[in-house]
């Protein structure tokens, strides 16, 4: 920031040093609710409810991990959720790619036109089309099946197509036109040039999507029944609601259940961010 | 700005209308035909059935029966809840959208000063911004405890006896809007991107100028950013206004239905009591309401987002 001088000024240390000292603050406010959560369902049920709260636990009861798992199937929950977040993740990034590449790289009439529909369902309020959704899925026999959950994902989803869209007008067009020349399908160029140009914002629409379906409470909610249907976020809530006040295993539980998010945000959060920011900022 | 416009100024070649190839619009439709059958199966077909299904008066076990606008009337004046649920919904989303807002503009900022360690602090504050949903929902019920919650415990280190919170119904909302706060980090990202891509001869030319630090936030730095908050102000909306997962999860809509947010209630009139007349006309007044919100929006930006100067070369 200083291009004036070598030397920091004295106002320029302090103000450093508050900056510094407002982030750390708000680093410690950040990071202190998972804290609490790991050190709650570290604690014997006795500490949990104990006056004033330990901070962290005097005594560390691992066996609360596998007593809270062990209590509900939370192995075919886990089965369950892995089934239906790869298939959602598999048809939109498919279905996504292709669909955005015809709004890009293709010429066509009513190309613009169609695109703002794409960008009004963006806006547009799940809920509204919920209750016909459910009776079509119900006429077709499908509630109480995975496939209300994955179907909707293998037409394209408008938020990625948007992303994916963004992206691929980045690329120059010579080069679609030079492979054309040298005698390669349209759909050649597509899937042997736009695709593996696109690797960091397939990467991040394939975590979008991981992301979202793994969190997803509100449509297997409403279309799954049986408890061996059902997903982690179902589980869950299941075991809110009959051992509501053990909070140990609660907290046990929640962090197994965002503990795959939290791996994947660590090893991918490059593209993760760059996918954020490449949607809301550009 | 238009959304068409917006569009336009994105597409780049989209102006030249000369020489659409049959043999690549043929390949276009075919590529698009699935967003195009899933948006009509899906999205245009389900919003004409609900809406006429807001005349009915159906369970689903029997047939369908037409009582007219007798499900707007109740929903407007017979049914006390519906516009009580959209109101704490809009008084939620008020709360909440500006703070994210200012919250997440303001770190973005304190991270936008050549300070050491950017990568580990962007990656505490976004931390949270990837979780949501059910486990977030268990972990914010237990933080918000009165006795053994984290919140009051902290509190108690200020010597400030906290509320029940989620208990009480002057409290529930602010807890709702705290919790949420919690995930200022996915705005974050965002503004921090938008910082960095602010020209630096833009300041050196203010400082020269003799703008002092508030002048360069006020005519600089927000005019530059503003189609990028205006943009998380309309994604925040419609985001916002459906809280469902937190409600459903920690209070059920209480104390008192302090915390029924309106898509709770829509859930348990369409999926609990099975009128899906009534839910349908619910969803639909909630559509209408959320579009009215983003409507108004885009009416204020011409007063205070700014875009530079549209230039097609650059296109």
């Amino acid at each position: 920031m200083s291009s004036k001088g070598v030397s920091l000024s004295a106002r320029q240390i302090i103000s450093k040093i508050i900056v510094y000292l407002l982030l750390g603050a708000g680093s410690i406010i950040i990071l202190l609710p998972l804290q609490w959560m790991i050190s709650t369902s570290l604690k014997p049920l006795s500490h949990v409810f104990r006056f004033p709260p330990e901070f962290w636990p005097q005594k560390i009861v691992w066996a609360n991990y596998p007593d809270a798992l062990t209590q509900l199937p939370f192995d075919l929950y886990f089965r369950n959720t892995v089934i239906i977040v790869f298939f959602c993740l598999l048809g939109e990034v498919i279905v996504s790619s292709i669909v955005a590449y015809a709004f890009s790289r293709l010429r066509w009439r009513g190309r613009n036109a169609l695109f703002i529909v794409v960008l009004a369902t963006m806006m547009l309020p799940r809920q509204v089309t919920l209750i016909p959704e459910f009776i079509i899925f119900k006429e077709l026999n499908m509630i109480d099946t995975f496939w209300p959950l994955i179907l909707p994902s293998w037409f394209g989803n408008p938020f990625y197509i948007f992303l994916l869209r963004q992206y691929f007008l980045t690329h120059s067009r010579e080069l679609d036109q030079a492979a054309v020349i040298d005698g390669c399908s349209r759909f050649g160029v597509f899937w042997r040039i736009t695709l593996p140009m696109s690797k960091p914002v397939l990467a991040a629409v394939a975590i979008f999507s991981f992301q979202f379906h793994w969190n997803d409470f509100f449509r297997p909610l409403i279309f799954l029944f049986s408890q061996e249907n059902y997903t982690l976020a179902l589980g869950l809530r299941f075991f809110q609601g009959t051992y509501g006040t053990e909070w140990n295993s609660l907290m046990a539980v929640s962090l197994v259940v965002m503990l795959p998010l939290i791996v994947v945000f660590f090893f991918t959060q490059k593209y993760f961010i760059q996918g954020v920011v490449f949607t809301g900022y550009k | 700005m238009s959304l068409a416009q917006f569009v336009k100024n994105q597409s780049g070649i989209a102006s030249i209308n000369v020489g659409y190839k049959r043999g690549e619009t043929v390949l276009a439709w075919a590529m698009v035909s699935p967003w195009i059958i899933g948006f009509l199966l899906l999205t245009a077909f389900p919003m004409i059935a609900s809406l006429a299904l807001s005349f009915f008066k159906w369970d689903i076990l029997s047939p369908p029966k037409w009582i007219g606008l007798a499900n707007y009337v109740k929903l407007f004046s017979v049914d006390p809840l519906p516009m009580h649920a959209l109101k704490i919904t809009v008084i939620f989303s008020l709360a909440s959208i500006p703070l994210n807002i200012v919250f997440g503009l303001a770190i973005a900022m304190l991270l936008n000063t050549n300070i050491r360690g950017l990568a580990v602090f962007r990656t505490i504050y976004y931390l949270p911004a990837i979780l949501s949903g059910v486990a977030v929902a268990i972990l914010w019920q237990w933080i918000f405890s009165s006795d053994f919650g984290l919140l009051n415990t902290a509190l108690r280190v200020f010597g400030i006896e906290g509320p029940a919170w989620l208990g009480s119904k002057i409290w529930v909302l602010p807890a709702f809007v705290i919790m949420r706060l919690w995930s200022v980090g996915g705005g974050m990202v965002i503004y921090l991107a938008g910082l960095q891509a602010i020209p630096t001869d833009l300041y050196e030319a203010a400082e020269i100028d003799g703008a002092n630090w508030w002048q360069r936030i006020f005519r600089i730095t927000l005019p530059m950013l503003s189609p990028t908050i205006f943009f998380q102000l309309i994604t925040g909306v419609i985001f916002t206004m459906q809280i469902f997962t937190e409600t459903f999860i920690m209070t059920d809509g209480g104390p008192a239905n302090a915390s029924l947010f309106y898509l709770l209630y829509l859930y348990r009139q369409a999926f609990q009591n099975f009128k899906m007349g009534y839910a349908s006309a619910l969803a639909w007044v909630f559509f209408v309401a959320i579009l009215l919100l983003t409507l108004i929006l885009f009416a204020t930006a011409k007063f205070w987002v700014y875009y530079e100067a549209e230039s097609d070369e650059d296109n």
